[in-house]
């Protein structure tokens, strides 16, 4: 039964966690609200497993006739992408309870999601593709709208479904064209029938879609008002995990089906890459309101990691993982950080409030400067890294123009970044923040460490550079 | 190589204490606000001076372990890292008398704070200690990509110093200067890019030797240039400075001009000549024409300044052109006086900011106008003015003299017109530098409230009179430097003369 045990092996993670789901399910039905605290620690264990079931398995297999294939890419994507919704699950208990939102659902639906994007990267076909979409998307939008009694909240999960809806039409359109005109809808089929007009306008249809789901320019409309809207928690969420996997996607989609006519999407890709980085970062400069700026900044940065993708296989993944996995993990750390902003009678969102950040709370604030410097690629912090290899793939690929592209929008986003930072640092202080929940400073502080100082350090062969190459190296040529 | 890591020691010296620095602190501050603060402010800064003396000594022990005979990088340490890139640090006489200089400027810098920093002293120690690793790691990287992660993350801390503990227009001036040298600096990230894939290699050594095709030269030394010359800074991209320096605290004046402007020059003569040199020809002209107009045009600008910090600032912009001059001369005597220039107007633009620090945490404001007849009641602190006034002149017997005449007879050398318009910097030098000293040391004193004045205190003294000696000592012994910078020197001149 050799071939059972790999059969399972391949999907365990996914396996895991649709039990731990239903099992949640269950166990919810019998207690009910009993659950609701436990729940949280239930869930964050369930993905830390699902992400060890994947990392044992890293090499992957194939099972189910081919609907499913994964490799060290998409695992690699899978381990870190499980550990972050685990975390991002660990510190949204604290805020939910204060808005007395705290349910189990919460933590169920957060393992749905990520169920999906389990099931997203290890899509060999079609039909997994999109089925494992609708599982994330369709979680996400609940997600969104997790505090039903806000306004802000429904509407954000209102306008993601709509807008969501229209994006998986398209791919699904997209998809059956692809079908129709190469007849089957396995991935190694498609790439091997070779590119038709027809396919290409299948395939065109496709990046759209999966271009929402990353919130990619043009379709990035729906970001800065979902960021905004939805609980903080959620965000944090959206903005690291479900963000991660949906770019390696997008990307696996591009290198393994379409691989062959990368003459075809390579100018596409390109585009929106820049369109991304320069409106993402225009758009930020003028923002107050923390999230926004921060979903306008994951706007900006989605542009950046595209021009891995634009750059190729060769170079182009393995500058991918190393970018996204750090970008992941500082945008995580840094809504943590929105996530800190408490005072008396509640929440606040404005980017104002935080000064004089550094006299009142010296270790947030610290941590916070550390990881905006990360995200804002300078060296010697982790983002700097991502953004070097990124320059290094889409040199090597000679996309010049695209190369200063991210040089002129790594300036302008300096601009709101520095911000930030002079408004932590520069402006006197304002009222003191509550205390912070221990889960969320923990947080903070291990992704700043993470992304500040580790990947410096580990950015070698034996560190995230080396494990990037490795897993790169995974997918099929 | 084996050997004691000299060099990894000395750069990650001031950026563990600074560690230290912070760990202490916090585990001491209990709350504690008030009186206690300013005191323990004190021994935070007491600990700041006691860590960068001891990196001043492990930049001495690594002078005396250099030997000055031999051309090319030594003590180098080299550590494998990820994928092209790799941990090389090692020094040649040029980049080690850059490290003397900040490690001997850093302590200085945070000596005079003494008085003139009140609050967020831990935090200020610390900004400054984590920049010097930076800098010092500037001057010993022998790997590009590593040799910018110094480069740009010395941007954070001087954000940080200027931002904070700067003057009334601190957030613009910290804005534009990191704004400014950040453009530049990522056009250089690309151009290191595109080496590094095209060379297979990031070691300065591999790059040295690798020819560049004569059109890819033109465009890697824009980028380059386009970092640099902001770094410099050469006009018209000068007009961060004069801001950044005004709203400085006096230490982060001492550092910019000191130090920080000295990454320009040091990168034209490691990267643009030496790997550029075809590029280097063809700009040749353009950079003699820049290098005049920086030098005619800031001296005239300097003369027409109220602020006493601004007037130094643009002269320093002026000083520089003399380096640009000499750098692009190609010669041995332009190029040496290049390298000696820029340690000199270290020293003296760093002393000269301390001179208007002196009386600025007196009096609290930097208008040329609100002085004058200082010399009755600091009369100390008026030679100690004259000297350093001297020196910017360019008074032979000061080193001054000898950086400017040793860069005005390369550039003769190679284009008689630009020696001539440096030239006349120098005597403009001369007008705006006097004149700054009539208007606030001579004369009567017509304002009432510097009556009181207070001559220099004994931690003013401890901090000019070194860079008093040297000023004179290098003035009167530039062979001190030479020595030093000899073979560095010659070597880029021959990589390229030998520049395929």
């Amino acid at each position: 039964m050799l071939d059972f045990t790999s059969i399972l092996m391949t999907v365990a993670p996914e396996l895991w966690l649709a039990l731990a789901g239903l099992t949640g399910v269950l166990i919810g039905a019998v207690f009910g609200e009993r659950f609701n605290s436990l729940s949280f620690k239930f869930g964050a264990l369930s993905l830390f497993g699902a992400a060890a079931l994947a990392a044992i398995h890293l090499n992957g297999g194939e099972a189910f006739g081919g609907l499913v294939r994964t490799n060290a890419f998409v695992n690699f994507a899978k381990v870190f992408s499980f550990v972050l919704a685990g975390i991002a699950l660990f510190v949204s208990e604290g805020f939910l309870k204060r808005h007395e939102t705290s349910r189990y659902e919460y933590a169920l639906l957060t393992i749905f999601a990520s169920l999906g994007m389990g099931i997203i990267l290890s899509a060999a076909d079609l039909m997994t593709l999109y089925m494992g979409i609708e599982t994330l998307s369709l979680s996400s939008y609940v997600l969104a709208a997790f505090h039903r009694d806000s306004a802000r909240s429904s509407e954000a999960g209102l306008k993601y479904f709509v807008l969501g809806a229209l994006a998986s039409g398209m791919l699904l359109y997209g998809a059956s064209l692809v079908y129709g005109f190469t007849g089957t809808t396995s991935f190694a089929g498609i790439a091997a029938s070779g590119m038709s007009t027809g396919t290409m306008f299948g395939m065109v249809l496709m990046i759209v879609g999966l271009a929402f789901k990353i919130s990619a320019a043009p379709m990035h409309v729906w970001t800065p008002d979902v960021y905004e809207g939805a609980p903080t928690s959620v965000v944090a969420f959206f903005a690291s995990a479900p963000k991660l996997a949906s770019t390696v996607v997008f990307a696996n989609v591009l290198f393994t089906v379409f691989g062959a006519a990368m003459d075809q999407w390579q100018l596409i890709v390109a585009i929106i890459a820049g369109m991304s980085m320069i409106i993402g970062s225009l758009g930020a400069l003028t923002q107050t309101n923390i999230k926004r700026l921060l979903g306008y900044s994951s706007i900006a940065n989605v542009g950046y990691a595209l021009v891995a993708v634009a750059a190729g296989q060769e170079m182009g993944a393995p500058a991918l993982l190393t970018f996204s996995t750090i970008y992941a993990v500082t945008s995580l750390g840094l809504f943590a950080g929105v996530l800190a902003m408490r005072r008396r009678g509640g929440m606040v969102e404005g980017i104002s409030e935080l000064g004089g950040l550094a006299r009142t709370k010296p270790v947030l604030a610290v941590t916070l400067s550390v990881l905006i410097f990360s995200i804002a690629g300078l060296p010697p912090f982790g983002g700097f890294f991502g953004k070097f290899e990124v320059l290094r793939a889409g040199l090597d690929a000679g996309l010049m123009p695209l190369a200063i592209l991210v040089v002129i929008a790594s300036v302008i986003s300096l601009g709101y970044y520095l911000r930030l930072i002079k408004i932590m640092w520069f402006d006197e202080p304002t009222e003191r923040f509550e205390n912070v929940d221990v889960s969320v400073m923990m947080t903070v502080v291990l992704s700043a460490i993470v992304a500040g100082i580790v990947f410096l350090v580990f950015i070698s062969e034996l560190g995230t550079g080396g494990w990037a190459s490795f897993a790169a190296a995974g997918l099929p040529r | 190589m084996g050997g004691f890591p000299i060099l990894t020691v000395m750069t990650f010296l001031p950026l563990v204490g600074a560690l230290l620095v912070m760990l202490v602190r916090s585990a001491t501050t209990g709350g504690r606000q008030g009186n206690g603060a300013a005191e323990s402010g004190k021994t935070v800064l007491l600990a700041g001076v006691i860590i960068s003396a001891a990196t001043f000594v492990a930049s001495v022990a690594a002078f005396v372990s250099f030997d000055r005979g031999q051309a090319g990088y030594q003590l180098v340490e080299q550590y494998a890292w990820y994928g092209p890139i790799s941990f090389k640090l090692g020094v040649d006489g040029l980049s080690l008398s850059l490290v003397l200089l900040t490690t001997f400027l850093t302590p200085i810098c945070l000596l005079a704070s003494w008085n003139s920093i009140e609050k967020r002293v831990t935090e200020y120690v610390i900004a400054f200690l984590v920049l010097e690793t930076f800098m010092i790691g500037v001057f010993v990287s022998l790997d590009l990509v590593l040799f910018y992660i110094f480069f740009e993350a010395g941007l954070i801390p001087m954000f940080l110093i200027v931002g904070i503990w700067g003057g009334k227009d601190r957030v613009y001036a910290a804005f534009k200067f990191f704004l400014y040298t950040l453009i530049g600096s990522l056009l250089m990230l690309i151009a290191m890019v595109y080496m590094i894939i095209a060379a297979g290699s990031a070691d300065f050594e591999v790059l040295e030797k690798f020819a560049f095709a004569p059109e890819v030269q033109t465009w890697l030394w824009l980028a380059f240039a386009a970092s640099f010359a902001v770094k410099l800074p050469m006009w018209p991209v000068h007009t961060w400075l004069p801001d950044a320096h005004v709203q400085a605290p006096t230490a982060g004046s001492v550092i910019l001009a000191g130090v920080l402007l000295k990454m320009g020059g040091y990168g034209f003569l490691r990267f643009s000549l030496p790997m550029f040199p075809d590029a280097s020809h063809l700009f040749q002209p353009a950079m003699f024409a820049l290098a005049v107009i920086a030098i005619v045009y800031t001296s005239l600008v300097a003369w027409r300044q109220t602020d006493m910090k601004k007037l130094i600032a643009y002269s320093s912009v002026a000083h520089m052109g003399f380096v640009t001059l000499g750098i692009f001369s190609f010669n041995e005597t332009g190029v040496q006086g290049a390298v000696f220039q820029m340690l000199s107007h270290g020293i003296i633009s760093g002393a000269l900011f301390l001179i208007v620090g002196v009386v600025y945490d007196r009096m609290h404001t930097r208008e040329i106008a609100a002085y004058g007849g200082l010399v009755n009641r600091m009369p100390i602190y008026a030679s100690f003015f004259m000297l350093f006034t001297m020196a910017n002149v360019g008074l032979p017997g000061t080193s001054g003299f000898v950086g400017e005449i040793l860069t005005m007879v390369g550039g003769f050398a190679a284009a008689s017109w630009a020696a001539a318009g440096a030239a006349l910097g120098v005597i403009f030098s001369a007008v705006y530098m006097l004149t700054l000293y009539r208007r606030t040391v001579f004369g009567e004193i017509t304002n009432p409230a510097l009556q009181g004045i207070k001559d220099m205190n004994l931690i003013e003294w401890v901090c000019l009179a070194p860079l008093a000696v040297l000023t004179l000592l290098f003035g009167v012994a530039p062979n001190l430097i030479f020595n030093l910078t000899d073979s560095s020197s010659l070597r880029i001149l021959s990589m390229m003369a030998g520049g395929q």
